[in-house]
């Protein structure tokens, strides 16, 4: 790993820190206090998109953990992200309260993913792949179905939360219970991948039969990997669901478990800060769309919502097909290079 | 009884189709271990197209048949250099995102072009049906069933006895022998795209002239995959049964959850629920290769 200068590890545990130097924890700490500033000053329409990209940075996190460490590619995340939701939406609707919920909805998202995840000793790759493509349709075709639980193609209403009598109401409050949640997973995360499961992870991933070897146990490790995974994207539904007020079994199609493929690819596989990345950008990229379309009515005159929605399709395939072709690595790797540069500028060489 | 004979001819009908689609999908994946999730999309380019030539340029059907069947050939080509050549010796997970980035292209460019709406085709075959066994049977079934039949026995015959056709299958036995042997390798992949891009559009043909065209029919590429898990990803033989199979065994399904459990929309996951089963039991498929590894 490159770091600054004048940095010297005097211990194993100084040198496996998640933020090894000052700056590197300053920044941090500015980035994060703009973070819990800015909303307050922002119009909620803004407030509202930076709430469901921290939802975002949640799945997109968590399928990384799965697919970009431990190398199963799952394409059934968006149904598992689902399960979370439902859970909370049943759950809430009993009165349990939120504090209860949001793990009780990573819980039962966990032991869907186990269980669909239990094909992944005999299966490998492309398999792989197409058995989670498997588990998102059977999952899709539950919710639809289930309908004295989840209301089927209704829908299901879901109250906002409310933690200790304080009401998560207005976008501001769920922004800021949403970028802590974000927040946690991201550190946890990060730490996972530090921890001996996680380097196992890595290890499955680069050579299951050396991993193996050196003792691994391949059906716990890549276990671990879909329950950590789905438990997570649970924790991401449940607040989806208190976020929006109402979820569908469309919200949960195939759709989201690409997105979150993409996510995790254009921001970089396999890294954290890239899974983060990719998140930001997909979400954004809609709204931008929106607003580039609406420019665009206005100058030329006609209504752009019929063609906007196909527009949006096609872009997002445009997008991620150009960052698989010229920019592999993703975000991640644009933003070490950009920091590489700028540590010896003007001197590149 | 009746009901479920009739049910049973209209998956044959289906299967035909899927076993059409998976071809295609079986060829690429022979040749350049590619798995195409942009398969129903080419399907639903062709049909459009075709629809596009008849309808709106009053082309008489044959020959907008073999002009939709000459774009296919040109779109598959472009598929291949464009997306998939540049990523040779990438992850699969990349390969395998690159065409779901792709379909979601062709998606919107249809939707773009042709809008939302369903579209049907005019009517080329004779309405009346014709009565087989007993029961009343639509022509256009009888046709799209036997030039599936036909297309299957063509393409055997393609690979087994035409030059090319031996190229493609060395190809995909061993790619560094074939290359040696002066095969060359980037031909045959753009070939292979071109027979599934080309394969797919005759079946979106066939479906739009049975149940006419909308832009949700690039769904159908997903139903793909339990026909060729269960045939086998590399069989061509495989494709075919387990299109057939797959096709009844959906019509069947939902006929009995209907019958039995009054449960409706049954058909859309008949074949991922057999799909689980198949890859539990033998991942590889009836016809598929065993892939050995030696520690």
């Amino acid at each position: 790993m490159q770091q600054k200068c004048g940095l010297f590890f005097c211990s194993y545990r100084a040198e496996s820190a998640l933020f090894p130097s000052g700056f590197q924890r300053a920044c941090l700490a500015v980035f994060l206090l703009a973070l819990t500033v800015t909303p307050l000053v922002m119009n909620s329409y803004y407030v509202s998109i930076l709430c469901l990209i921290n939802i975002a940075v949640i799945g997109a996190v968590s399928l990384n953990l799965l697919t970009g460490l431990c190398g199963q590619i799952s394409l059934g995340h968006g149904a598992f992200f689902g399960v979370g939701a439902y859970t909370a939406g049943i759950l809430a609707a009993k009165g349990v309260p939120f504090l209860l919920v949001l793990p009780a909805s990573g819980a039962v998202a966990a032991l869907a993913g186990m269980a669909f995840g239990l094909p992944s000793l005999r299966l490998k790759g492309i398999y792989l792949a197409i058995a989670s493509l498997a588990a998102q349709l059977i999952l899709e075709y539950v919710f639809l179905r289930w309908e004295s639980m989840t209301g089927g193609s209704n829908g299901l209403m879901v109250m906002a939360p409310s933690i200790l009598g304080l009401t998560f109401d207005s976008d501001l409050k769920m922004f800021y219970l949403t970028l802590v949640v974000a927040a946690l997973t991201v550190l946890a995360v990060s730490n996972i991948t530090r921890t001996r499961p996680g380097r196992a992870f890595v290890a499955i991933r680069d050579h299951y039969l050396s991993a193996e070897i050196v003792g691994v146990n391949l059906f716990a490790g890549k276990l671990q990997a879909f329950g950590l995974s789905s438990f997570l994207a649970g924790v991401g539904g449940c607040l989806w669901a208190h976020y929006t007020n109402f979820i569908t079994p469309e919200q949960f199609n195939i759709g989201l478990s690409i997105n979150y493929l993409a996510m995790i690819i254009i921001g970089g596989l396999g890294s954290v800060l890239g899974a983060v990345f990719g998140a930001v950008f997909l979400t954004i990229l809609p709204e931008a769309l929106n607003a580039v379309a609406g420019v665009a009515a206005q100058v030329l005159g006609g209504d752009p919502t019929a063609s906007l929605a196909a527009l949006k399709g096609g872009v997002f395939g445009l997008v991620l097909t150009l960052f698989l072709i010229f920019e592999p690595d993703g975000l991640a790797e644009r933003w070490r290079m950009t920091k590489a540069y700028w540590k010896l500028y003007p001197f590149a060489h | 009884m009746e009901y479920y004979l009739q049910v049973f001819i209209s998956g044959l009908v289906v299967g035909s189709i899927y076993s059409l689609v998976a071809l295609g999908f079986v060829i690429i994946y022979k040749a350049t271990k590619v798995v195409n999730f942009a398969q129903g999309e080419l399907l639903m380019f062709g049909a459009y197209v075709c629809f596009s030539l008849t309808v709106e340029y009053g082309l008489p059907f044959p020959a907008a048949f073999l002009l939709t069947l000459g774009f296919s050939l040109l779109l598959g080509l472009a598929v291949e250099r464009l997306a998939l050549r540049p990523l040779i010796g990438q992850p699969i997970i990349s390969v395998v995102m690159v065409t779901i980035g792709l379909s979601s292209v062709l998606k919107s460019l249809v939707q773009l072009v042709w809008g939302t709406q369903i579209k049907v085709f005019p009517q080329v075959l004779p309405a009346d049906p014709v009565t087989i066994g007993g029961l009343p049977v639509a022509p256009v079934y009888i046709v799209a069933f036997a030039l599936s039949l036909a297309l299957f026995g063509a393409f055997s015959a393609f690979f087994k006895y035409s030059r090319t056709g031996i190229a493609m299958r060395a190809t995909a036995f061993d790619q560094a022998a074939a290359a040696s042997m002066g095969i060359s390798i980037k031909r045959i992949f753009a070939m292979s795209w071109c027979i599934a891009a080309v394969v797919s559009a005759i079946g979106g043909v066939i479906l739009g002239n049975i149940n006419g065209i909308n832009s949700q029919l690039g769904y159908l590429g997903l139903k793909v995959f339990p026909a060729v898990i269960l045939g086998g990803l590399d069989s061509m033989l495989g494709a075919a049964l387990g299109g057939l199979i797959i096709g009844v065994l959906e019509n069947v399904c939902d006929g009995l959850a209907k019958d039995l459990l009054s449960l409706d929309g049954f058909k859309d996951v008949a074949a991922f629920a057999v799909l689980v089963v198949v890859l539990m039991i033998k991942p590889h498929g009836l016809f598929g290769t065993h892939e050995i590894e030696r520690v």
